[in-house]
């Protein structure tokens, strides 16, 4: 076909699967809220994500027993998400503004920071439980 | 509206925020029936002060700050940082680093590239080829993923080399996506190139003359696509561009004439996904083995940081031309003075010569064919009273005039 080399292509396609993972429902529910809470409880199932790669920077894990307080990962961190608790001497990290780079991870002497697989953050409260790691 | 303005030539504003424009930028149009007579624009509403937060930060702060001053290109200014401080703290970078860095670079540049040339297609109303491009664009997404840990934002680059190394197993996954785009090259071009409607539509629109390209200071394919030979990894090679054989694509090599259009700029983006996968391919092969960072442990590097003084540039070829970081460091934790210049400042004031003369239906490619990313540029915004305003050269004189004659009483 001259001057409309898509053409063919687009031919192809139809019977192509298509590439968009539809996650979290293959269609889009009346109310996405109403189906994420149906998922919780267990009356609904998701389609599952895309899996991550390896090595992905996902929420941060904290092993609260082996640090030792040292404080280089407040001095490391980008965003000001992690914060210094003078009377334990511990650290808490504020997820919602973390942002994943990882760093004081790499820093820790302990490492007692590591980065979980877990990506499914978003949420209307940003000092939900879940989003402070302590 | 005053009486005079109802004749022609119109005035037609579009923007700040405007549902064709992909950023907010404030145009101006002076339209005479359907041709543009004249055009200006008013950039600095995305300002958001990163290099204020830059000034309260340390280097290995900085370096994912610099990630999220552009979503696309994210190796990018973190590379142009951390040349400069290394620049400035003396750190010398292994070669490996040097090899990761660039095939990290490169493959940004796949992305960068395929996700104009879908966005160019969308601009003419050719959405098909859009959700084509933006698939196959996929396969460089994936291993960037692979590479770094993160689709955009890879935080991959720290001062002194790379956080991440590639490992035997990932040799096969970048092999693959590159055979992928390899095989799939000829067919892009075949769909841009050949198809009559994008060929009515970008041929001679939007024209930049050489002379035009070289006076306004243009940078990357919007200054090659008018003839330019400007390349930085070619010109002044960084990273490992010094041992690879990188030379600029020309429009007149592959058509065999230079136009300065918007044709010729999806000619040279298109082509350079071919010259990108070229040169990672001869990375993969040259890549030497050894360290990956110049200093492994955090804590020294932060300690060499704070005691570096002196000032450095880092200069580098974004997917959208030069981008360059400038960095002043006086023994303190922070720097004394970080400025950013994105790619596409150069880049904007070759709009105007561009619009002029050309209808309004064809704004939007014109626009686009820059590829102008302006949350990048926009550095200063001046709000006072509630006011915005512009100091001009003759306005900072006079302040600072002022200043002299008030400091001497």
């Amino acid at each position: 076909m001259r001057g409309l080399p898509l053409v063919p292509e687009l031919v192809r396609q139809l019977f192509r699967r298509p590439a968009t993972n539809r996650f979290p429902a293959k269609y889009l529910p009346p109310s996405m809220r109403a189906f994420l809470r149906d998922v919780q409880a267990g009356r609904a199932t998701a389609n599952p994500p895309v899996p991550t790669p390896p090595k992905f920077r996902g929420k941060i894990a904290y092993d609260r027993d082996s640090c030792i307080g040292c404080m280089l990962c407040v001095r490391v961190c980008p965003a000001h998400a992690i914060e210094f608790l003078p009377d334990t001497k511990k650290i808490r990290v504020w997820v919602d503004q973390c942002i994943f780079c990882s760093q004081c991870t790499s820093i820790c002497p302990k490492s007692c920071l590591s980065m979980t697989d877990a990506f499914l953050l978003a949420g209307e409260d940003r000092y939900a439980e879940d989003l402070i790691v302590e | 509206m005053s009486g005079e303005s109802k004749k022609a030539p119109y005035r037609v504003p579009i923007g700040p925020n405007h549902p064709a424009l992909k950023e907010p930028v404030m145009f101006t149009f002076e339209m005479e029936g359907e041709v543009v007579r004249d055009v200006d624009f008013a950039p600095g509403q995305a300002h958001r002060g990163i290099e204020w937060m830059g000034m309260r930060r340390n280097p290995v702060q900085i370096v994912h700050l610099t990630d999220r001053i552009c979503g696309i290109c994210g190796v990018v200014h973190s590379l142009s940082f951390s040349l400069a401080v290394e620049q400035i703290a003396g750190i010398e970078v292994p070669e490996r680093a040097d090899y990761i860095r660039t095939i990290v670079h490169e493959f940004e540049r796949i992305q960068s590239h395929l996700l104009w040339a879908g966005v160019a297609a969308h601009e003419l109303g050719f959405d098909s080829l859009l959700y084509l491009t933006w698939r196959v664009r996929e396969e460089a997404m994936d291993v960037i993923e692979n590479l770094t840990g993160n689709r955009v934002n890879y935080g991959i680059v720290q001062v002194g080399g790379v956080r991440r190394d590639i490992v035997p197993e990932q040799h096969a996954i970048i092999e693959k996506c590159l055979a992928t785009y390899e095989g799939l090259l000829d067919t892009l071009l075949s769909f841009f190139l050949d198809d009559r409607t994008i060929r009515m539509r970008c041929r001679d629109v939007g024209v930049l003359s050489r002379k035009d390209a070289v006076e306004l200071c243009t940078v990357g394919p919007t200054a090659r696509a008018s003839g330019v030979n400007v390349d930085l990894r070619q010109d002044y090679p960084y990273a490992a561009y010094g041992d690879l054989d990188v030379k600029a694509v020309l429009p007149d090599r592959y058509l065999g004439e230079t136009h300065g259009d918007v044709y010729d700029r999806i000619v040279v983006r298109l082509l350079e996904v071919g010259q990108s996968c070229q040169i990672i391919r001869q990375c993969l092969s040259e890549m030497p083995a050894g360290p990956i960072t110049a200093e492994e442990k955090l804590v020294k590097l932060l300690a060499t940081c704070k005691k570096a003084t002196g000032e450095g540039i880092g200069r580098v070829e974004a997917p959208r031309g030069e981008c360059l970081h400038y960095v002043r460091m006086e023994g303190k934790d922070s720097p004394a003075s970080w400025k950013v210049k994105a790619s596409s400042y150069s880049n904007l004031m070759s709009w105007i010569p561009m619009l002029r003369g050309s209808q309004i239906a064809d704004i939007p490619i014109i626009v686009a064919s820059i590829d102008p990313c302006l949350s990048c540029t926009d550095r200063v915004a001046i709000v006072q009273d509630n006011r915005r305003s512009i100091l001009t050269k003759d306005d900072l004189h006079r302040l600072s005039a002022e200043k002299t004659r008030r400091l001497q009483g």
